[in-house]
């Protein structure tokens, strides 16, 4: 070949290779930029930032907002936190619906609608996950970003061989020292996602926060699922939550207890570093379980898939389930009534800390309504009142 | 961003300029041409930090 058919094959090749690395790093780069905006709602009263406790996360990925929504009186203080698990988005749903609704008429309401940040703007592609999902309502389809279970390692990297939580020094698995429920209670000087947990911990105890709610998702072939799982500080609330979800809205929630030798969860943490009741929500998500079809968009949001239906036939799952899936709606509903009935119950039992909150759906409504239906349109509110997740 | 990332990123750069250098003086095979561009490819996006 002569010397100018080789440098017009180079830039050719090179070319191609440019065009090859475009098409995967342009979806990438777009997700992790992705900002998703939130209409904060006529309970709002401020927003903090996660770095106003502590200050080295500010600038980072894993700073994120928390909305605070104040009662008119004075009385106990919740926290409810969402997206500690990215790939699990019935919590982020009911996250922004809490925040662009409720009216709290009593004490004091802390939202973290993404509580891992850097989860949320990290993906897993080699299980094909869809970077994003939508949800109808009347005013068009929302897009909310899919994010991974871990943190991503632009923001936190090397991985040790093995994570040694802190500050129990008990052995987990590598890929846990990014994963927002194994760090608590984390340290202000440690990795990152431990320094996020520390934060949240910082909140806890300086605000004096009465209740902790981490709502996630689990696999329907994972025996801890469809439940609340709770310490024994939180469990006499925790049973007549799930004996009232069940009595008067007709869906099952049981009580798994927080095990005392599993350390770095929410559940067993915040109990024991804080003086706050901690309680995680785990609705189905048949999504994460591994013998289904494709993970697509449609899968994640109404959970129908033949081959799980197969296995329930089988009796291998540890839920109900049947050809009408596992929706979105219904998980987003079970996290909506589950934690008002905790902070009902928490209020019945303590009048003088009562958390009280209106205009926020229950199981029945998101079922009947879908989700949509309490999902406010950005282009109609007031631009300097948005936020963006 | 920690030390061993910083020494990561500086050995990504290093081995992409070796490519692309092999690549601007490969002049017989094509094969080592493609080969080497592909081999290029996650590693200018580890140093534009996409993935």
């Amino acid at each position: 070949m002569t010397d100018r058919r080789i440098g017009a094959l180079k830039i050719a090749l090179a070319a191609a290779a440019a065009a090859i690395a475009a098409l995967g790093a342009v979806p990438l780069y777009r997700h992790r930029h992705d900002r998703v905006p939130i209409v904060p709602g006529p309970g709002v009263t401020s927003v903090l930032r996660l770095s106003d406790y502590v200050p080295s996360l500010k600038g980072s990925m894993a700073d994120t907002d928390v909305f605070v929504l104040a009662g008119a009186k004075p009385g106990g203080k919740a926290l409810i936190m969402a997206n500690t698990h990215a790939n699990e988005p019935a919590g982020l749903l009911t996250a922004f619906l809490l925040v662009e609704n409720a009216v709290v008429e009593e004490g004091t309401l802390y939202v973290i609608p993404t509580f891992n940040a850097s989860a949320g703007r990290n993906t897993k592609p080699g299980d094909g996950y869809p970077l994003y999902f939508s949800i109808p309502t009347s005013w068009g389809a929302k897009r909310f970003r899919l994010g991974n279970r871990d943190a991503s390692p632009l923001e936190q990297w090397p991985d040790p061989d093995v994570y040694i939580h802190y500050p129990e020094r008990q052995m987990l698995s590598y890929l846990d020292v990014r994963n927002t429920n194994r760090t608590w209670p984390g340290r202000p000087d440690g990795p990152l996602m431990e320094r996020v947990t520390y934060a949240a911990m910082e909140l806890l105890r300086r605000e004096k926060i009465d209740v902790a709610i981490d709502m996630h998702g689990a696999e329907t072939m994972f025996p801890v699922t469809n439940c609340i799982v709770a310490p024994t500080k939180s469990s006499k609330i925790a049973t007549l939550v799930s004996m009232t979800v069940k009595a008067m809205e007709g869906f099952d929630n049981h009580v798994e207890p927080s095990p005392g030798n599993f350390r770095g969860l929410s559940h067993r943490e915040i109990g024991d570093f804080a003086d706050t009741m901690p309680f995680l929500l785990e609705a189905p998500i048949p999504f994460l379980d591994q013998p289904t079809g494709p993970k697509t968009e449609k899968l994640l949001l109404d959970g129908r898939d033949p081959f799980l239906l197969g296995l329930a036939r089988a009796h291998k799952l540890f839920v109900p389930y049947d050809a009408a899936g596992w929706p979105m709606d219904k998980r987003v509903g079970q996290h909506c009534s589950v934690s008002l009935e905790i902070l009902r119950q928490f209020t019945k039992k303590y009048p003088e800390k009562a958390i009280r909150l209106s205009a926020v759906p229950r199981y029945a409504e998101l079922v009947a309504n879908g989700t949509g239906r309490y999902l406010h349109d950005p282009a109609q509110a007031d631009p300097k009142a948005l936020r963006y997740e | 961003m920690g030390v061993i990332t910083i020494f990561y990123y500086l050995l990504c750069l290093y081995l992409a300029v070796i490519l692309a250098w092999n690549f601007v003086r490969e002049r017989k095979s094509v094969n080592d041409m493609i080969l080497t561009l592909l081999v290029l490819v996650p590693l200018v996006l580890r140093l534009l930090r996409i993935k």
